[in-house]
């Protein structure tokens, strides 16, 4: 599978990724497409009858029990925030 | 040209756990701003989500009520978008493997007919945090107290033909989630909210027409109103040659339309992937069948037993299995007096009407259903009359006393049914009616028919309402028709 420079910026776009040149968009065509080069390979396989690897672990999800726990800590992670306002975080407008 | 429309609903339902589903965080309703936001909810670096059992539970139950497989891997996705009311930069969801496989809802319609509405599957995700747009000094003011609380999105198939039965379907999906317990179905509160997708073809084609999203309708209302205008708005634009775009809507309630949302060319690209920081989810055998045991009686289980079993109506059926409160409050009157028939008028009838007049709901009803049960006992056994039953349920209704038949001896309700007694009193009555007996007389058999209702009215007066009328009614005919 070929990459090309529209699929580096618009893979930067969604992952909001400011690329400072045609340069360094350049670099990340090579060095993905070799990463999809591998991927290639390793689609060769043959995987009948695998199970798809959803974790890297084999161990099952532990489950909480429906307590609350946690308590109310606003001021210690506000004191870290930008800006703030009324109890709420303060962000650019966002325009809808 | 006959057009088909055709609507399929994701239904985010939220669901009433004490804690998040990834922490430990209350999900409380109304707090202040972000005392309730932890920093799992925050998705600081260095923390690690871990899954509430309690959220599990309920997906699971409510898979069981469907009739859904249960797989027994499910696992968790990230759904990646930016927006400030989601600080990690993406949705902990499921998409691939969801806890909640194809299922089945039944739906009751308007000619209390059945359908069935397939449920393609039903997944576990969390909620977004809350952006205020109003004016923070030119910026946005985000809340994250809602993030993380646990929702479950039941995603169902193309079934539903018209806007009634997209009501139908989300009262039946309200009725079974409250009868579960796993949410308040609170719509006002966002507890149940909708995303409906409506498209138009013509009738007998079988590919479906390009569909429109309507995002976030949070009421019964309002989802058959947005659909109903959706509907004319595609009608039209086919019918003048034009061509309807996959786009997101949103209803506004305000000008009763639907309007373009997101114009964006691009479309959404969420790079789902398996969300690292949580394992597979695994759940045996024993703890689905633990599930189902927890299980209580369902709607529809409830509404084909009071149909077939109990003998109501399929309205009354329907009517009274709607809401668990209201069938617990029914089956509560019918255990004290005995007579669904009855049990069923009581409450759909002289209870209702007191419940809605005050805008009370049937939970914190004044008259409990032990009370309204011995009333009906009382009506049954012929201790006292109609009309003294709705005496004394408006004095239960007031508080005017503690059981009906306290009220019905303190106030001589009792109904005379002693010949003798009534008897005097007709006497009385045609002595003081001397025209009105010599019209009776004079009339033929039709008019005395609805003459006599005079008599039966003055009579019923002299007792205080206590005699019983239809014995009045008998010994007036004779007495009048003697002479």
């Amino acid at each position: 599978m070929a990459i090309e420079h529209a699929d580096v910026l618009r893979a930067a776009h969604l992952a909001r990724l400011g690329l400072d040149s045609d340069t360094e968009a350049a670099a990340y065509v090579d060095d993905l497409s070799r990463i999809l080069e591998m991927v290639d390979r390793l689609r060769a396989i043959d995987t009948e009858g695998v199970a798809p690897l959803s974790h890297p672990l084999d161990a099952t999800q532990r489950l909480r029990p429906d307590e609350v726990t946690e308590t109310n800590q606003r001021e210690a992670f506000q004191a870290c925030a930008p800006e703030t306002s009324d109890g709420l975080y303060l962000v650019p407008r966002v325009v809808e | 040209m006959q057009w088909e429309t055709v609507i399929g609903l994701e239904v985010h339902v939220q669901l009433a756990t004490q804690s998040k589903i990834f922490s430990g965080a209350s999900t409380a309703f109304g707090a202040e701003p972000n005392t309730q936001a932890c920093a799992i909810d925050l998705g600081l670096p260095g923390v690690l989500p871990v899954l509430n059992e309690g959220a599990v539970a309920m997906a699971v139950q409510f898979g069981l009520a469907i009739n859904a497989e249960i797989p027994e891997t499910s696992l968790f996705e990230r759904k990646n978008y930016f927006y400030p009311d989601l600080p990690k930069g993406y949705q902990t969801s499921q998409m691939a493997q969801p806890i909640v496989g194809k299922g089945e809802v039944e739906i009751l319609l308007d000619d209390d007919s059945r359908k069935r509405v397939r449920i393609h599957h039903a997944h576990l995700e969390e909620d977004a945090g809350k952006s205020l747009h109003e004016d923070f000094h030119g910026m946005t003011g985000v809340d994250l107290n809602r993030a993380g609380t646990p929702l479950l999105e039941i995603v169902s198939e193309p079934d539903m033909r018209s806007a009634r039965e997209a009501v139908a379907y989300i009262r039946a999906l309200h009725a079974i989630v409250t009868y579960l317990g796993i949410s308040d179905g609170n719509m006002a509160e966002g507890s149940m909210r909708c995303d409906v997708n409506v498209s138009v073809r013509p009738k007998g084609q079988e590919t479906f027409g390009t569909r429109a999203e309507i995002k976030n309708v949070n009421s019964f209302r309002f989802v058959e109103r947005a659909i109903e205008f959706e509907v004319e708005r595609q009608i039209e634009l086919l019918e003048d040659g034009g061509k309807v775009v996959q786009e997101t809507r949103l209803y506004d309630p305000d000008l009763d339309e639907t309007r373009s949302m997101r114009t964006k060319e691009e479309a959404n690209d969420y790079r789902y992937f398996p969300c690292p920081d949580l394992l597979p989810v695994m759940l045996d055998e024993a703890y689905i069948e633990h599930q189902r045991a927890t299980l209580p009686e369902l709607p529809s289980e409830k509404r084909d037993r009071f149909e077939n079993t109990l003998g109501l109506s399929a309205y009354d059926a329907g009517v009274l299995s709607s809401t668990r409160p209201m069938a617990e409050y029914f089956e509560a009157v019918l255990a004290v007096c005995g007579d669904a028939k009855q049990a069923a008028n009581w409450v759909q009838g002289e209870l209702s009407a007191h419940l809605n007049r005050e805008n009370i709901d049937i939970g914190n009803s004044p008259v409990t259903p032990e009370q309204l049960g011995e009333l009906i006992s009382r009506v049954l056994d012929d201790t006292i009359n109609g009309k003294a039953a709705k005496q004394v349920f408006a004095a239960l209704w007031n508080n005017e006393g503690t059981s009906a038949d306290e009220i019905i001896d303190a106030r001589g309700l009792k109904q005379v049914t002693d010949t003798g007694a009534i008897e005097a009193m007709i006497d009385q009555v045609i002595a003081e009616s001397p025209v009105q007996v010599a019209q009776y007389r004079e009339a033929d058999e039709a008019k005395r028919g609805k003459m006599i209702g005079y008599f039966v009215g003055q009579v019923m007066k002299a007792s205080r309402g206590t005699a019983n009328p239809q014995q009045v009614n008998g010994l007036l005919k004779q007495k009048l028709d003697q002479a």
